[in-house]
């Protein structure tokens, strides 16, 4: 198994009939169907002049004809770029201009706006244009029989080592331009490889693709699920963050294997109205991307006892590189967050510190990852590439994940924080991921994201921007209060900031460039 | 005239240390410094507005937490060094 679409030629030949793809309340496409129409698409990207090693931009919604593209593009040998189309079109032309697309699949709508940010950066990629995306494949299936008889000649699939670029996604870079994280075929069957290994999927299965396409997660949800021969429910933002409708999705589509940011569970966990559904067929929770708070992980536990938890931490460099198996129940008085686990097989760790040198067992450093897992680097960046490596005694190039940990002495982790989020306060190193779980303790708060700022003053100043549940707040003096009987003085922020709602990325992390420029 | 001295500091722990908080939270009782209200820096800033406006002056020992803790404790301390102020 070397290429990723060759997952779906199998499984297509195994059991052709079988339900690929589920867009709920609209339509399904089986793997036979799915094998055909992006055997179609590659041609279509062929006659377009896409040739293998070529990148094809995605700028359409979560949907069959998204993952029709995505087959076509991977079996013409091209990676696929999926671009957020609920970002402001200029972030979405930067990036397609960036790794300089050949062709962009978009939505009908999104056209004309895309050609004229796409050319005031001087870049003429071929776009392929779809109409009514989200009706079950029918969209992309008119458009390819809109092309005329010269577009239809047959190509083979393009054959890989594993070598080549399956997918480059974009994160935002901390410089504000955001930056493409490339990522081989191999890197990403040898982490589905792994997932197989450690959570037996079958055939029966129906997994959530609740992670927008342009979202790491969404490797383990298309990959790991068209391995298997198994089902694959998209779930729309419209619905992904709406906690009740959510709730009864799951239930009715039956979804056995769910994988999502922490957020999500934990809003499910209080506004989802779990138990009045039948989630019976749910028996494996993945989580990632963030931190989950304990206190809605207990919740959510404890509203869903049955089926298995696990936290999956890594960086888009690496996909996922450790993983913890979270033992049930949730002890009533833990507030720690869970460990981030042990290494996953197919890859390597050490923990380093700032010299890059090995810190004892126990000590805190930043985890550095190595293996087959690990990204080919970022896009026309050489410079960020190397700094993001450092060369081990033996060669191996090493991925620096920027996150600070510690290991128990046995191999498990514990994340302690981003190399930059550490601040210094009156001489004391402050972690601010530390604060956030401190100040997730208290009863009234729902979410909470501390920021740091320079001041003049004092050096840096600490502001916790808080959410409630509550319509009373608690106040600042009960803040305060809570604050020192539960964290070091020097960690108390300087300031408390109420908002209705955190504000999000479009990942569905708490977007911390908004909050800093909310100061 | 103690009235007007207690309003003052609170006033003045209100507006340094609490904005934006309404000033019925802040009672005589509340606990400043092992309620994270006054951190050290905030606790020398009080005590240097203390001394100015009513040119009192405390000895180092004086400056924790037993005598700061509260309004009422620091109007405790006050009346020692200067009892007119808190008759």
């Amino acid at each position: 198994m070397a290429a990723l679409h060759d997952y779906l030629i199998q499984a297509a030949r195994r059991d052709a009939s079988a339900t690929a793809i589920v867009e709920p309340g609209v339509g399904t496409i089986s793997y036979g169907e799915l094998d055909r129409l992006s055997d179609r698409m590659r041609n279509r990207l062929v006659a377009l002049g896409v040739e293998r090693g070529d990148r094809v931009g995605l700028y359409l919604r979560k949907s069959i004809d998204a993952l029709v593209a995505i087959f076509g593009a991977l079996k013409a040998g091209a990676a696929y770029v999926p671009v957020d189309p609920g970002a402001p079109a200029a972030r979405g032309a930067y990036i397609l201009s960036n790794c300089a697309v050949k062709v962009a699949v978009v939505e009908t709508t999104h056209a004309d706006n895309l050609r004229l940010e796409l050319e005031s950066l001087g870049a003429r990629p071929r776009l392929l244009a779809i109409e009514q995306v989200g009706r079950a494949g029918a969209g992309i299936t008119a458009a390819l029989e809109g092309a005329g008889p010269e577009h239809v000649s047959e190509r083979a699939s393009v054959d890989s080592d594993g070598s080549e670029l399956a997918y480059i996604l974009y994160t935002s870079g901390s410089t504000g331009k955001p930056k493409g994280v490339m990522l081989s075929h191999e890197n990403a069957t040898s982490f589905v490889d792994w997932c197989s290994e450690t959570f037996a999927p079958r055939a029966s299965d129906r997994f959530s693709s609740h992670a927008p396409f342009h979202f790491d997660l969404s490797i383990l949800d298309i990959y790991v699920c068209i391995k298997h021969g198994a089902t694959l429910v998209l779930i729309g933002e419209d619905i992904g963050k709406d906690a009740p409708r959510l709730a009864r999705l799951i239930a009715d589509e039956r979804i056995s294997i769910w994988y999502s940011a922490p957020s999500i569970l934990a809003l499910l966990a209080q506004f989802g109205n779990l138990a009045s559904h039948d989630l019976s067929a749910l028996r494996e929770v993945l989580f990632a991307g963030e931190v989950f708070a304990v206190k809605h992980l207990r919740t959510l536990t404890e509203l869903l006892p049955a089926p298995r938890y696990a936290n999956l931490y890594g960086p888009t460099e690496t996909n996922v590189c450790t993983w913890f198996d979270v033992p049930l129940p949730v002890p009533v008085d833990r507030t720690k967050p869970y460990p981030i686990g042990q290494t996953c097989s197919h890859l390597r760790s050490r923990v380093v510190d700032g010299q890059g040198v090995d810190v004892p067992s126990g000590s805190e450093g930043e985890l550095c990852i190595a293996g087959r897992g690990v990204m080919q680097g970022y896009w026309a960046m050489a410079e960020q590439t190397a700094k993001s490596f450092f060369k081990g005694a033996d060669g191996t190039p090493w991925y620096r994940t920027g996150d600070i940990v510690t290991d128990d002495g046995a191999g498990c982790f514990t994340y302690l924080g981003r190399r930059d989020r550490m601040v210094k306060r009156r001489g004391y190193r402050v972690e601010l991921g530390e604060i956030e779980s401190g100040l997730y303790r208290h009863v009234g708060v729902r979410e909470a994201a501390v920021v740091a700022f320079a001041d003049d003053d004092a050096g840096v100043s600490i502001v916790a921007f808080l959410s409630s549940r509550e319509t009373k707040r608690p106040s600042l003096i009960e803040m305060k209060r809570f604050c020192a009987e539960n964290l070091p003085l020097y960690m108390i922020p300087d300031r408390f900031t109420w908002l209705e709602t955190l504000p999000k990325t479009s990942t569905d992390k708490v977007d911390y460039q908004q909050l800093k420029a909310m100061r | 005239m103690t009235q007007d001295v207690k309003q003052q500091i609170k006033d003045y722990i209100m507006a340094e240390f609490l904005p934006g908080e309404s000033p019925d939270e802040l009672t005589d009782t509340t606990p400043l410094i092992s309620g994270g209200i006054l951190d050290s820096i905030a606790t020398l800033k009080l005590v240097m507005f203390i001394e100015e406006t009513w040119s009192v002056a405390f000895a180092p020992h004086e400056v924790d937490k037993e005598n700061l803790d509260t309004l009422e404790s620091i109007m405790r301390l006050l009346g020692r060094k200067k009892p007119e102020l808190t008759r």
